[in-house]
């Protein structure tokens, strides 16, 4: 069966049923639910009796070494435009992983559950889970189910953490950018972000913005197996491209100029961020990888990434400086540069 | 993007930097004693930092930060005076996002509400009058602050309240008015500006004709401005032609927004709920008569001052701050002795540090270009 006939079979079956807290205690109804419900979703197949632990077999990959990683996901709502807490719960670990250069292999997930949330809830979220780990070509191996009194979360909590193997000659790092290097990323900025102010409902707006959420292993492994020397690399998510290019400033001691005029961001997501006094560099992202890579590859990156489906808006949009030591300065379309700064705290929109 | 790429053009500002650089040399300025222009609103001061517009400008023309991010002048009692309010049972307090990391003499709002009191960011003040009809059993107070730009929003919301009868909404109302702020700064002793940027949003609602006093009794000229940074160079341009012409009038380059006559609905809405204080304390300025407005005697029932039983000090600004000499031009943000050190965006201590609006978080966040990170405490 595939994952959405399973779902439309369970959405039938549950209907109207809600978690209570039986379904924490470890008993039957736990028993049922992870059965009946988490197991149709997620779980390696054949596997015999349920254990305490996972076993891993890594013997496929020798001399690599293990990568690993955890996130929590706790996003509201739990659905918006384009993707889910289900989603993001799979990828983000996933893409945690994936910029070390590591193939991401199994993940746990631990579901902490507000006693009344209903079923279809979890099943939806299951579902979306299980189609990105089907994406992303990784298995769900273990995992834990808690669930909480009322008022003690905010419906439903995700913490996934994950494996990967990682060949032994890989050596992405900050400390490997240099002078000259290229930044490049992997399409337009701040999608995400905006699809969940959106939906957040507070803000009676309308966009068609959908969230950007994609696991980014794939497009990775391409790059490697096209051997462009990657230096450093990371997912750009909270934060915003800005935050993740300062840690690279200060992790590297050198400087990144950035060109305003390079930068792909959507009209409508620039729009919406002149209405709200926000600055597209520092939305959220959840399919965003940015790459630091030597000047001679960098051509060849972006078009290998350009053809890849996770990769179509991929363009350089800055470079490493010797000057600006420990920052990120813009180029901006206007004329002049200026600094693009660690956020501090939530970006908190103007008044007037 | 339309109407916003047209007017960030840096072709065009290459030129009218050309234009404002000749007329310059026509009127022989000494560079030690530069043309001082105040922009007088936040939102310029904003544009100007983000764009780098001093790099256009000849050495003979220097911006001088203004009084007008209505977030950075609110003195510490009254972000005191809210926690007040907001830490009473049964009280929603809602605000405008800048609000929130404003200190007050113990903390800020934000702190408040990581300790417990159920505070809210609301984007318009009739989402607040929205949440205290979803909740009747609440009293659900709105933080009021900025200049006739937000004053009309706040207006409506209370007219609205009365119109419909929620009893259980409140406005603690903190609005500060333009014209009495200018004219004290007109007023000061130090004062050599040569110049005024007006502020394009709060003309949109009061028109032109109320700056006219400003080049009829105190001969400086002023031009209404937009907050694009073409529209920011034009009225540099403007003044400083002015200045050659030997002319001295207020003018308006933002023409698409600014009617002459202002906004009459607006204008009526703030006539009908509000009247002048006898003065307001202005954080780093002091106390400015009649430079802010209460809730009038027939909107009562609606004003958290007379609704709550509020505390009122006054807490004298942190000494160490120069935010005063800031905002009067007297010293530039770097030149203060806690700029980037021990005052900043992370642990504001003076009110300019606060607001992106505000003149030196604005310097902070962009334009840090040369100034090494050594010198910031970093």
């Amino acid at each position: 069966m595939s994952i959405q006939q399973t779902k439309q079979k369970l959405l039938e079956q549950f209907d109207e049923q809600i978690i209570t807290l039986a379904h924490g205690s470890g008993g039957k109804a736990m028993q049922k639910l992870i059965d009946q419900v988490i197991l149709a979703f997620l779980g390696r197949p054949n596997t015999g009796p349920l254990e305490d632990q996972a076993i891993l077999d890594l013997s496929n990959y020798p001399n690599h070494r293990v990568t690993m990683t955890t996130d929590s996901y706790v996003v509201t709502p739990l659905q918006f435009p384009g993707s889910g807490i289900g989603h993001l719960a799979i990828t983000g670990t996933v893409n945690d992983l994936s910029v070390s250069g590591a193939i991401p292999l199994y993940l746990t997930c631990g579901l902490i559950l507000e006693e009344g949330l209903p079923y279809k809830t979890l099943i939806q979220v299951l579902a979306d889970m299980a189609e990105s780990a089907q994406q992303a070509n990784v298995s769900v191996v273990t995992g834990d189910t808690k669930v909480v009194e009322r008022g003690s979360c905010d419906k439903l909590f995700i913490n996934t953490s994950g494996i990967g193997v990682l060949k032994p000659d890989i050596d992405i790092r900050i400390p490997n950018i240099q002078v000259g290097d290229q930044v490049i990323i992997n399409g337009d900025l701040g999608d995400h972000g905006v699809a969940i102010l959106a939906a957040r409902g507070e803000l009676s707006l309308e966009t068609t913005i959908h969230s950007d959420c994609q696991p980014l292993n794939n497009l990775v492994q391409t790059l490697l197996k096209h051997n462009i020397p990657i230096h450093a690399m990371r997912d750009v998510t909270r934060g915003g491209l800005a935050t993740v290019l300062n840690e690279f400033a200060q992790g590297s001691n050198t400087g990144v100029l950035l060109q305003e005029q390079l930068l792909p961001i959507k009209n409508e997501v620039r729009g919406v961020c002149e209405v709200l006094g926000l600055d597209p560099l520092y939305l959220a992202n959840e399919g965003k990888l940015v790459t630091i890579i030597a000047k001679e590859y960098a051509a060849q990156a972006v078009e290998i990434m350009s053809q890849h489906t996770n990769g179509q808006n991929s363009c350089i949009v800055g470079e490493i400086v010797a000057e600006h030591q420990g920052r990120v300065v813009m180029q901006s379309d206007f004329g002049g540069k200026r600094v693009v700064d660690m956020l501090v705290g939530e970006q908190l929109p103007r008044i007037c | 993007m339309k109407y916003v790429d047209e007017f960030r053009n840096g072709q065009q500002a290459q030129e009218i930097a050309k234009k404002i650089a000749q007329l310059v040399e026509e009127l022989g300025i000494d560079k030690k004693k530069p043309l001082q222009f105040m922009e007088v609103c936040g939102g310029h001061t904003h544009s100007i930092f983000r764009y780098g517009l001093a790099q256009f400008l000849p050495d003979e023309i220097e911006f001088i930060h203004g009084p007008g991010c209505p977030v950075c002048v609110l003195p510490m009692g009254v972000i005191d005076d809210c926690i007040a309010i907001a830490e009473k049972p049964n009280v929603i307090f809602t605000t405008f996002g800048d609000a929130m990391r404003v200190p007050g003499s113990q903390k800020s709002l934000l702190q408040a509400k990581a300790e417990g009191c159920d505070i809210r960011m609301v984007y318009s003040p009739l989402d607040a009058l929205t949440l205290a009809k979803k909740n009747p059993d609440k009293e659900v107070v709105f933080f009021g602050l900025g200049f006739e730009t937000t004053m009309p929003s706040t207006a409506l919301t209370v007219q609205q309240a009365a119109k419909e009868q929620v009893n259980n909404f409140s406005l603690f109302c903190n609005h500060i008015t333009i014209i009495p702020t200018i004219k004290a700064m007109l007023d000061s002793p130090d004062m050599r500006l040569d110049g005024f940027l007006g502020p394009g949003h709060v003309s949109m609602i009061i028109g032109t004709r109320p700056y006219e006093f400003i080049a009829r009794d105190y001969q400086r000229p002023l031009v209404n401005a937009g907050f694009e940074p073409l529209d920011i160079l034009q009225s540099v341009y403007m003044l400083v032609k002015q200045l050659v012409d030997k002319r001295c009038e207020v003018e308006n380059q933002y023409k698409r927004l600014v009617p002459k006559e202002g906004n009459r609905a607006a204008l009526q809405a703030i006539a009908d709920v509000y009247e002048l204080r006898e003065f307001f304390e202005w954080r780093g300025l002091g106390s400015i008569d009649h430079s802010g407005v209460r809730i009038q005697p027939k909107y009562k029932q609606y004003d958290a001052e007379l609704k709550f039983d509020l505390p009122k000090q006054k807490i004298a600004d942190p000494d160490a701050a120069q935010c005063g000499e800031v905002v009067t031009g007297v010293i530039k943000p770097e030149q203060c002795k806690l700029f980037g050190k021990s005052c900043t965006p992370e642990t504001p201590i003076g009110a300019l540090m606060v607001s992106t609006e505000g003149a030196c978080a604005a310097h902070y966040h962009y334009g840090r270009v040369e100034i090494p990170l050594a010198n910031l405490g970093k």
